[in-house]
């Protein structure tokens, strides 16, 4: 079956990026398609690679980089949601001014249609969230 | 025409679990996941509203999330499945639509 994930929430807010990442994985597992995650309002959060986070606790950023490398996702960070909160693309980057970009690997943006898009194409939409 | 209901946060912090009861029909399915798994705990002031829901919906409660709690199975209102992630899947595939009450 073909799944399409939505993450309105930041990571190490509450728990949405965690559940929708377990989720991923578990439908991944299952022999499932996800066809598409985006990433909206806070959840555009999820895409930045200037995140430290403490040794011992888990990297929310770089899983869901390498879980979109090892099976090929298309990881969408909506670009309206992303301009508010400073996460930007050399594209972005360039048209803005902006001194950086900050996209993580795995991530790139684009816009609210490729939410309506996914929603259409998948068979099921998931959201996690607040 | 059935549909999976996901509720996740606590009944005693949003109105949700309540927005969700009222809203679903019949034969729908709930899962409690994230701080929504509170909502399955016997003796609290939602227990009554929950064992009606239990009639005539098909309740789950997210096993990873109960755990992460402190909670266990036997603190459950009677009727509630536990289910883990990969039951979580199947639940989203067995429904035709899914409704996460956020």
């Amino acid at each position: 079956m073909k799944l399409a994930i939505q993450i309105n929430e930041g990571p190490y807010q509450h728990e949405a990026s965690d559940s929708a990442y377990l989720f991923t994985k578990a439908a991944l597992q299952a022999g499932h398609e996800i066809s598409r995650v985006f990433f909206y309002h806070d959840g555009v959060n999820n895409g930045t690679n200037l995140t430290t986070p403490p040794q011992d606790d888990r990297n929310i950023v770089k899983r869901w980089s390498e879980l979109a490398t090892e099976n090929e996702l298309d990881l969408v960070i909506c670009v309206a949601a992303a301009q508010r909160r400073g996460i930007v693309d050399q594209g972005e980057m360039e048209r803005n001014g902006k001194s950086a970009q900050n996209v993580a690997d795995g991530f790139r943006i684009s816009g609210l249609g490729q939410l309506v898009e996914a929603a259409i194409e998948a068979d099921r939409l998931v959201v996690f969230g607040d | 025409m059935s549909t999976l209901h996901t509720v996740n946060k606590s009944p005693f912090e949003k109105n949700s679990m309540s927005s969700c009861l009222s809203h679903s029909v019949a034969d729908s399915a709930i899962l409690m996941i994230e701080d929504g798994v509170y909502g399955a705990i016997k003796n609290t002031s939602i227990a009554g509203d929950i064992d009606s829901a239990v009639k005539e919906k098909s309740i789950y409660v997210l096993g990873p999330d109960l755990k992460a709690r402190g909670l266990n199975e036997d603190q459950l209102i009677d009727g509630i499945s536990v289910v883990d992630y990969a039951g979580f899947v199947e639940l989203v595939c067995a429904n035709d639509k899914v409704q996460n009450w956020l």
